[in-house]
């Protein structure tokens, strides 16, 4: 469905559409590799979709940021047109995070209780940790022996009711208090890409720098290691933030890191 | 005053169903989960949007939906004469009728127990302040990501000079025999925000209607242009990165 566009939204589509037909020019002659050129092909244009805008009117269901109006489907939010298995998506480009059950998240505390500490995990919502949801075995009232304000842990969410009452755990394998590192912010809707197809990315990134990092599902980042090689990280995460819907994104964080850190290692020989 | 002259012109040259120029930015606010600015005619409008967020004080959380609250904020030199700063009944009828024209649109269901907060400040006011604000929020809003039903374009209509004309100015408000901002959804045509200062026939309110609703259907357009341009034009600079990709690396 094309509908009317801005003309800077039709200068970015004839972008495209120009690479692709060059591509296929090339593919016919023979000139390029195959299989490379192929997977960009098969990709479609990114399509960028505001509240409102009609999506399908037929064999689709609807799916994440989509709403179904006499029996089309049209989108809730401001983001990007995706079709999967039969449904409609549409992927945020922004928006608070709502947690649930399941993701993983890095969590500051910002309140004690006798027998609970309150947990903020970038969302709307408040997150209660129960002492009996921790690895330790926490007297009544000794609560701030353990966690304390300020603290940041790495926790789960345990559960979300229709109310959005969230409940945290961290007693799961893996799940701690976060010691020394930093932490960044980015936007929820962007994880996915900064992990990466398999956590092909966010490898990447770690075997460059050398770092320990997390990234919760709540779009905060944990990172650990030597300080030069943690900005790199940071630079490189936020290149992917802002890059998120382009091409050719791992190739180019990859060509940063590996020629910061290069001359990271030939500033430190002079 | 003549208001409309012979050739059937308005003060300022516009015909009677000519809309003022308008030019909408989304995202012009750092620190906001969204923003807009919109420029109508002379009036100038900027929108902050926050949230969902906890909604506080406590006692106006809703355990079954989201709460839309709205100000509406006319600066102090905004208009001619000094403006007595803070809220009077104009300004708090006007917050109460956008927050409801809002909350009607938001799928306020998703966001149990928070408050969804918009904030529209007048910087500079030429008439119809209140279709350029309820303009600029539903932008605001979408930047923020919250998800909605649509996008709401508002307008003004009036009758000057005993006849229908779109988008009142100043003097036109002033001086005209009536005055109706009107803002709707242009997918189902619903009409969320319709007030109406002034006389007019039947006739010339059905009128008047059909005018809103056609300069509605164009502003709707610049807003889906200037939410589009706000990712679009992100998306060239960085495909031409992408392209040399040495350059981009050198800050």
């Amino acid at each position: 469905m094309w509908k009317r566009r801005s003309s800077s939204e039709l200068q970015v589509i004839d972008h495209y559409q120009n690479r692709m037909k060059a591509r296929h020019e090339n593919m016919k002659e023979g000139e390029r590799d195959f299989n490379k050129d192929k997977e960009s092909l098969v990709k479609p244009v990114r399509e960028i979709v505001v509240p409102g805008d009609l999506l399908d009117s037929g064999k689709l269901k609807p799916g994440d940021g989509t709403y179904l109006s006499n029996g089309k489907i049209y989108a809730s939010q401001l983001g990007i047109k995706s079709i999967k298995s039969n449904f409609v998506n549409v992927i945020p480009l922004g928006g608070p995070y709502i947690p649930s059950p399941g993701d993983s998240v890095i969590g500051k505390i910002v309140d004690i209780g006798p027998s609970n500490w309150l947990v903020d995990i970038n969302s709307p919502y408040p997150a209660p940790l129960h002492v009996t949801e921790v690895p330790w075995k926490v007297e009544f009232g000794d609560t701030a022996r353990y966690l304390n304000i300020g603290d940041t842990i790495l926790a789960k969410v345990l559960l979300v009711d229709e109310t959005k009452r969230v409940q945290v755990t961290m007693k799961e394998q893996g799940l701690r208090k976060l010691q020394g590192g930093q932490i960044i912010d980015i936007s929820h809707s962007k994880v996915p890409r900064v992990i990466g197809k398999g956590g092909s990315m966010i490898q990447m990134i770690k075997s460059y720098t050398n770092c320990r990092i997390f990234v919760g599902q709540n779009g905060r980042i944990w990172l650990d290691g030597d300080i030069e090689n943690i900005v790199y990280a940071i630079r490189a995460i936020k290149m992917i933030e802002e890059g998120a819907q382009t091409l050719r994104l791992t190739e180019r964080v990859k060509e940063y890191l590996e020629s910061m850190t290069r001359s990271g290692l030939n500033g430190k020989q002079q | 005053m003549r208001l409309i002259d012979e050739n059937g012109l308005r003060i300022d040259g516009r015909k009677v169903d000519e809309l003022r120029p308008i030019r909408i930015e989304a995202g012009v606010l750092k620190r906001a989960d969204g923003s807009a600015y919109v420029e109508w005619g002379k009036n100038k409008v900027i929108a902050a949007v926050y949230g969902p967020r906890e909604c506080h004080p406590r006692h106006l959380q809703d355990p079954s939906k989201a709460l839309v609250q709205c100000r509406y904020n006319m600066i102090a030199f905004s208009v001619m004469e000094r403006k007595r700063p803070g809220p009077d009944r104009r300004s708090v009828e006007i917050s109460k009728i956008i927050a409801e024209a809002l909350e009607y649109v938001i799928f306020t269901e998703y966001f149990p127990r928070t408050s969804i907060d918009v904030y529209i400040e007048i910087l500079q006011a030429n008439a119809g302040t209140r279709c350029a604000g309820l303009t600029a929020a539903s932008v605001a809003l979408a930047d923020a990501g919250v998800p909605m039903k649509d996008l709401v374009p508002a307008v003004a209509v009036g009758k000057v000079d005993n006849q229908v004309v779109l988008d009142l100015t100043k003097e036109e408000d002033n001086h005209g025999q009536a005055d109706l901002p009107m803002a709707i959804i242009p997918r189902t045509g619903e009409v969320l925000l319709m007030q109406m200062d002034g006389h007019m026939t039947v006739e010339e309110f059905n009128k008047a209607i059909d005018l809103g609703y056609k300069a509605c259907e164009k502003i709707y357009q610049l807003q889906k242009d200037a939410l589009r341009r706000r990712y679009a034009v992100e998306e060239i600079e960085t495909f031409e990165e992408a392209q040399h990709p040495q350059t981009a690396m050198e800050e």
